[in-house]
C-alpha cells in the first residue's frame, strides 16, 4: 500500500508528460551511442567507423524506446490514439470497403437490437406492475380451448379469496368483454369503445394509481350500484383533449349516464398484457354478486401470492380449495371449478416464447454470418497490405502493435456499425410497435432503453473483436523476409490463408442453410394456415355492430327491430346476402354443456360442451357456411314457434355417433325448453386457424335473447370496403348513431389472427434473405479474390493451351466444391435445429423434404451464380496482358 | 526482432544485476552496461535492447532513481542511484538468488 500511491502519481505524471518523456528517453540512448563510440574511437577506430558500430550495435532505436515505452502507462492510450488516426486515414482511402463493412454490420446489429428490444421486453423485462414477480394467473381447466371453461364463476371466486393462506389477495377481470361493447353518444360522433369490467381490487392488487381523480368504492361496485367509468390514458387524450376536468362529468354510455371518476396513467395497458392487438379505453366495475353468480363461468382471476410462498404450494392449496367447493355445490347452483395457477409473466409471454426465442436464435446466426462476411473481407484485405505491414515491422512496430492495429480497425468499423444499428434498431423498434394489427403481448411497450442500447454496443464490440482476430493473427505469420519476398510473381496464394478463407466462406453457406430452412419450413406452414379450410369465405363479407338500444327493452320489441335491421341490409344495392349473429368467428367465444334429451352420460362419456352463436335467418348463407342437411333458420323461428338450432357436423358425430342427428332434441340449451335440431352445418374455424372447432351450435336470436351485442354480417358483390359508407346511411334510420370505426370486413379479423404467425414468418424470411446475400458476397468475395491472385497462373494455363470453358469450369468447380461442402453442413444442422421449431409448424413435420429440398437448390444457384462472375472474369483473361503485369 | 536479446539474460536477474552495480554509486546506463560486462570478465554482455526497458521498469516500480547530469566526457547524461525501497529490493533479490544457486551447486557436486 505504502508504495501503490507513489507508484500511481509516477504513473500519472509519465502519462501526462509522455512526450517529454519520448525525448528524454531518446536522448539518453543517444549519449549511449556517442559512449559507446567514444571507446571504440580510444580503441583506435576511426571515428565515422566508430559511429556507425555503435549505432548498429545499440539496434534499432525506435525498437528500443517503443519498448520502453511499453513500460509507461500512457503507451496504451497514445497507442489508441494513433492507430485510431491510423485506420480512419485507411479507411479514407478505402471508402468503399469500410461503408460496406460498416453497412452490414449496421444491418446485423440493427436486427439483432430490435429482436433484443422485442424479447426484453416480453421475456425479461418484468411487467409494469407493482411487485409483478408474485402476480398469479389463475384459470379453471387449463385443458380445454374455451373460454367459458377456463373462467370462473363468482362464488367460487369469492370463496377462494377468503379461504385461501397463500395469497395476499385476489382480483377478477369479466372475461367476456367485448371489443366495442360500449356505445359512447352525446357530444361529438358517436363511438364504441372497449370497456373492461374490473373487481373493485383489481388496481390496488396490480399496483396502479389513476393519473387523475379516483379508484371505485365498495359502493359503486354493488349490484345497479352509482355508474361510473375510469377512463384509459389513450381515450382521455384523443377524444377529450387531455381535459383534467373531465373527472367528475358525466357521459352518455350505452344510453345511460355515467359518471367518469377517473383517468388511468399513460404507463397502463391493460390490453397489451391480457389481450394483445386490441386496446382499451374504459374500465367499468364489475359486480361480485349473486346476480352476477348466475351468469356462469365468467371471470379471469389474478393473485398476489404472499412474499415467500413458492407457486407450487399455492397450487396446491388451490386444488383441494377447488375440489372442496366443486364437491359442496355440485349440480346446485355452481359449475366445476379446477383452479390452474401459472405465474402471469408466464401467462403473458407463453403464447409467443417459442417464436420469440426461434427469432433470437435466428438474429444471433445472421450475426456470425455478418461476423464471418467481415472476417473474410479483412483478410482480403490483409492480404494486399502484407507489404505495408512488412514495411512497419522493418521500421521497428513490435508484433502486439502491429494486432492491435488490426483489431483496432476492426473495432472502430464495428463501432460505425453499431452506431448505424442504434439508428436502424430505434426505427426498428418504433416500426415494430406501431403494428397494432399484431395481436403479441407487449409489443407496444417494447422499446429502445438502456439495456437493449449495452446489448448493442456489446454485440458491436464484440463482432468487431470476433471477425478482427483471424485477421490479426495472420499478422505474425507474415515475417519480414517472406512479405518483402512474395511479391507473387506466379505463385498462389498461401495455403494457411486459403484454409482460413475456405472455411469462413463454408460456414457462412452453413449458416445460411440453417436459416433459409427455418425460414421455409414457417413460411411452408405459413401458407398451409392461409390455405386452412376456415369454414367460412371471408372475402367479400363484412360485419357491422348494430346492438339494440335501451329503448328495445322486450323481446318482441328486439325481434321487431332485428326484422328491420335485416330488411333495410338487404335491400342496400351491392348487398346479397344479410344475417345477424352475438359473436364472430376467431372473437369472442362461450361454452355451454349440452345433452341429449332423456339420455345420461357416464363420467367419462360425455362428449364435451359446445361453443354458442346465437344467430338469425340469413347468417350462415352471408359468412358462406355450407349448409349440409335439413334446413337454415328462418325469420318464422319465434318465440311462438316450436324452439330450434342448428349445429354442426363434429357436434352431429360427437353426440349422434351412428345415428341421424336431425329431429333429435338437446337439452341445456337457451330457456326452459329443449330445442330440435333441424340442420347441420359446416365446422368453422373460430378459435384460430391453426385449431379445429369443437362442438357447435346455433339457436335462433328471435327465440334466445342471451346475446350480449349483435353483429349484421353481409355478404357483397361489390369490395366490402366500398360498401361501408352506403351501409351507414342506410342503417341510419334504425340504427341512428352507428360509428364509422364499426364496419369491419371479415378478412381483417382473420389476417388479425394470423398477425403473430405473420410477423415471425416475416422478420425469419428477412434474416434468411439477408444470410442468403451476405454468403452469396462471401463466395464471390473469396473465389473473385483467388482469380485476381492466380491471374498470372491463368495466364500461363491460357498460354499453354487451356480453353475458356476449362478454366470456367475450373473455377465454378471450387465454388460449388465450397458451397456443397457448406450445404452438407447446413442441412445436419438444420435436421437438428428444426426441431426446436416444431411448436411452430403447421401441416408440415419439422423434416419436410420439399423444403430442405427447395432451400438446398436456392443456395445452390445463387452460390453458382457468385461463383460464375469471376469465372467469366478469368476465362476473358488475355494471357499476354496477364504475363506481362508486374 | 528484439526477441533474441531478451532470452539472453533472465528478467528478474537483469533487474538484480543493475541494482547491485547501482550500490557502488551513481551511474549511467553506458557505465552500468560497462561495469556489470568487466565484473563478469566480460562473460556477461548487457544488451542495450534490454537495459533501457529495465531501467525503466526499475525506475517506473520506484527502486531507482535517475537525473540528468553531466558525464565525464561533458555530455548530458542520465545518472541513475538506487533508492531505499531499490536497497530492500536487491537484499530480497541476492537472498533469493544465494538460495537458488546454493541449491543448484548442492545438486551438482553430489550427482
Amino acid at each position: 500500500m505504502q508504495t501503490f500511491l507513489p507508484r500511481l502519481k509516477r504513473r500519472l505524471r509519465y502519462l501526462f508528460h509522455h512526450g517529454e518523456r519520448h525525448r528524454l528517453l531518446q536522448e539518453e540512448m543517444e549519449f549511449h551511442i556517442a559512449a559507446m563510440a567514444d571507446d571504440l574511437i580510444s580503441q583506435g577506430m576511426p571515428e565515422q567507423e566508430a559511429r556507425a558500430a555503435a549505432r548498429r550495435k545499440f539496434g534499432n532505436l525506435t525498437l528500443q524506446s517503443e519498448q520502453s515505452r511499453d513500460t509507461w502507462i500512457a503507451a496504451w492510450l497514445s497507442d489508441a490514439a494513433q492507430d485510431l488516426r491510423y485506420a480512419f486515414r485507411t479507411f479514407r482511402r478505402d471508402a468503399g470497403f469500410a461503408t460496406f463493412a460498416v453497412l452490414i454490420v449496421g444491418l446485423g446489429v440493427g436486427a439483432s437490437s430490435t429482436v433484443f428490444s422485442v424479447v426484453n421486453t416480453l421475456l425479461i423485462r418484468p411487467l409494469p406492475f407493482d411487485d409483478p414477480d408474485r402476480l398469479v394467473w389463475i384459470v379453471n381447466h387449463e385443458d380445454t380451448s374455451d373460454m367459458s371453461g377456463r373462467t370462473t364463476q363468482v362464488d367460487h371466486f369469492l370463496d377462494l379469496r377468503a379461504q385461501n393462506q397463500s395469497f395476499s389477495d385476489m382480483a377478477a377481470f369479466f372475461a367476456f368483454y367485448g371489443v366495442g361493447d360500449n356505445k359512447l353518444t352525446g357530444q361529438g360522433e358517436p363511438e364504441r369503445l372497449s370497456g373492461v369490467p374490473v373487481s373493485a381490487n383489481f388496481f390496488q392488487l396490480l399496483g396502479v394509481q389513476p393519473q387523475i381523480g379516483r379508484l371505485f368504492t365498495l359502493d359503486e361496485c354493488k349490484w345497479n350500484g352509482p355508474k361510473v367509468l375510469l377512463m384509459s390514458h389513450g381515450l382521455w387524450v384523443r377524444r377529450f383533449g387531455s381535459n383534467p376536468g373531465i373527472v367528475g362529468r358525466t357521459l352518455t354510455l350505452n344510453d345511460e349516464a355515467v359518471t367518469v371518476v377517473g383517468v388511468m396513467p399513460a404507463s397502463f395497458d391493460f390490453a397489451s398484457v391480457f389481450t394483445p392487438g386490441s386496446h382499451i379505453d374504459l374500465y367499468l366495475p364489475f359486480p361480485l354478486t349473486p346476480e352476477t353468480n348466475r351468469w356462469g363461468n365468467t371471470l379471469a382471476i389474478v393473485g398476489r401470492l404472499k412474499p415467500g410462498v413458492p407457486l407450487s404450494r399455492a397450487q396446491a392449496e388451490a386444488t383441494i380449495l377447488s375440489k372442496q367447493f366443486t364437491e359442496a355445490h355440485k349440480f346446485k347452483d355452481r359449475n366445476d371449478f379446477e383452479a390452474r395457477l401459472s405465474f402471469l409473466r408466464d401467462h403473458v409471454s407463453g403464447q409467443i416464447r417459442p417464436a420469440l426465442l426461434v427469432l433470437a436464435c435466428a438474429v444471433g446466426v445472421v450475426m456470425l454470418i455478418v461476423c464471418a462476411n467481415l472476417s473474410n473481407l479483412l483478410l482480403a484485405r490483409t492480404a494486399t497490405r502484407q507489404k505495408e505491414i512488412a514495411i512497419r515491422a522493418a521500421l521497428g512496430a513490435g508484433r502486439a502493435r502491429l494486432l492491435r492495429q488490426m483489431l483496432t480497425e476492426s473495432i472502430l468499423l464495428s463501432s460505425g456499425g453499431g452506431l448505424l444499428g442504434v439508428l436502424l434498431a430505434f426505427a426498428g423498434t418504433r416500426a415494430l410497435t406501431h403494428l397494432d394489427a399484431i395481436s403479441i403481448p407487449l409489443l407496444s411497450d417494447a422499446r429502445l432503453d438502456g439495456s437493449v442500447l449495452v446489448f448493442t454496443l456489446l454485440m458491436a464490440i464484440a463482432s468487431g473483436l470476433i471477425f478482427g482476430l483471424a485477421p490479426a493473427l495472420q499478422v505474425p505469420a507474415s515475417t519480414v523476409h517472406d512479405a518483402l519476398k512474395d511479391t507473387g510473381r506466379g505463385s498462389t496464394e498461401g495455403r494457411g490463408h486459403k484454409w482460413i478463407r475456405s472455411g469462413l466462406v463454408v460456414s457462412e453457406v452453413a449458416f445460411a442453410c440453417v436459416l433459409l430452412v427455418g425460414a421455409g419450413l414457417l413460411i411452408r406452414s405459413f401458407l398451409h394456415v392461409l390455405d386452412v379450410n376456415l369454414g367460412f369465405q371471408p372475402e367479400r363479407a363484412a360485419a357491422v355492430r348494430v346492438d339494440p338500444s335501451q329503448q328495445y327493452n322486450t323481446q318482441a320489441k328486439q325481434n321487431s327491430y332485428f326484422d328491420e335491421v335485416l330488411r333495410i341490409a338487404r335491400e342496400i344495392p351491392g348487398v346479397e346476402r344479410a344475417g345477424l349473429a352475438d359473436s364472430l368467428p376467431l372473437g369472442r367465444n362461450r361454452a355451454w354443456g349440452a345433452a341429449v334429451k332423456g339420455r345420461t352420460y357416464l363420467p367419462g362419456q360425455y362428449p364435451g360442451d359446445a361453443f354458442v352463436r346465437i344467430i338469425s335467418d340469413g347468417y350462415i348463407g352471408a359468412m358462406g357456411i355450407p349448409l349440409i342437411e335439413g334446413r337454415d333458420l328462418t325469420e318464422r323461428d319465434t318465440p311462438s314457434t316450436e324452439a330450434v338450432m342448428l349445429i354442426n357436423q363434429t357436434m352431429a358425430r360427437n353426440f349422434f355417433p351412428g345415428e341421424r342427428a336431425i329431429g333429435q332434441f338437446l337439452e341445456g340449451g337457451c330457456g326452459k325448453t329443449s330445442p330440435r335440431i333441424v340442420g347441420i352445418v359446416g365446422d368453422v374455424r373460430h378459435l384460430a386457424l391453426e385449431q379445429s372447432s369443437g362442438n357447435e351450435m346455433y339457436y335462433p336470436m328471435r327465440q334466445c335473447d342471451d346475446h350480449m351485442s349483435v353483429d349484421l354480417v353481409m355478404r357483397t358483390a361489390l369490395p366490402p370496403s366500398q360498401l361501408a359508407g352506403v351501409v351507414r346511411i342506410s342503417l341510419k334510420s334504425i340504427v341512428p348513431n352507428l360509428p364509422s370505426s364499426d364496419f369491419r370486413t371479415l378478412q381483417q379479423l382473420v389476417d388479425k389472427s394470423v398477425s403473430p404467425r405473420r410477423f415471425v414468418v416475416l422478420l425469419l424470411a428477412g434474416f434468411a434473405g439477408f444470410a442468403l446475400i451476405l454468403a452469396s458476397l462471401g463466395i464471390y468475395a473469396v473465389i473473385s479474390y483467388s482469380v485476381t491472385q492466380r491471374t498470372q497462373e491463368i495466364g500461363i494455363r491460357m498460354a499453354l493451351g487451356a480453353s475458356a470453358a476449362d478454366l470456367r469450369g475450373q473455377i465454378l468447380g471450387q465454388t460449388m466444391t465450397l458451397a456443397a461442402i457448406g450445404m452438407v453442413f447446413g442441412v445436419a444442422a438444420s435436421w437438428i435445429l428444426a426441431r426446436a421449431l416444431s411448436s411452430l409448424l403447421f401441416g408440415i413435420t419439422s423434416t419436410d423434404p420439399v423444403t430442405f429440398g427447395a432451400m438446398l437448390v436456392v443456395l445452390g444457384l445463387v452460390s453458382a451464380i457468385a461463383g460464375y462472375v469471376p469465372a467469366r472474369r478469368a476465362s476473358r483473361i488475355d494471357p499476354m496482358v496477364a504475363l506481362r503485369a508486374s | 526482432m528484439g526477441d533474441k536479446s531478451k532470452a539472453d539474460l533472465l528478467q528478474g536477474t537483469l533487474d538484480m544485476l543493475v541494482l547491485k552495480t547501482l550500490t557502488r554509486g551513481h551511474l549511467h546506463g553506458y557505465a552500468i552496461a560497462q561495469l556489470i560486462q568487466q565484473l563478469s570478465d566480460d562473460v556477461l554482455r548487457i544488451e542495450e535492447g534490454s537495459l533501457y526497458p529495465a531501467l525503466q521498469r526499475l525506475e517506473l516500480n520506484g527502486w531507482i532513481d535517475g537525473n540528468w547530469g553531466i558525464s565525464a566526457n561533458n555530455r548530458r547524461a542520465r545518472f541513475y542511484k538506487l533508492t531505499p525501497t531499490g536497497r530492500k529490493q536487491l537484499n530480497g533479490e541476492t537472498e533469493r538468488y544465494r538460495q537458488l544457486t546454493g541449491a543448484i551447486a548442492r545438486v551438482m557436486g553430489t550427482a
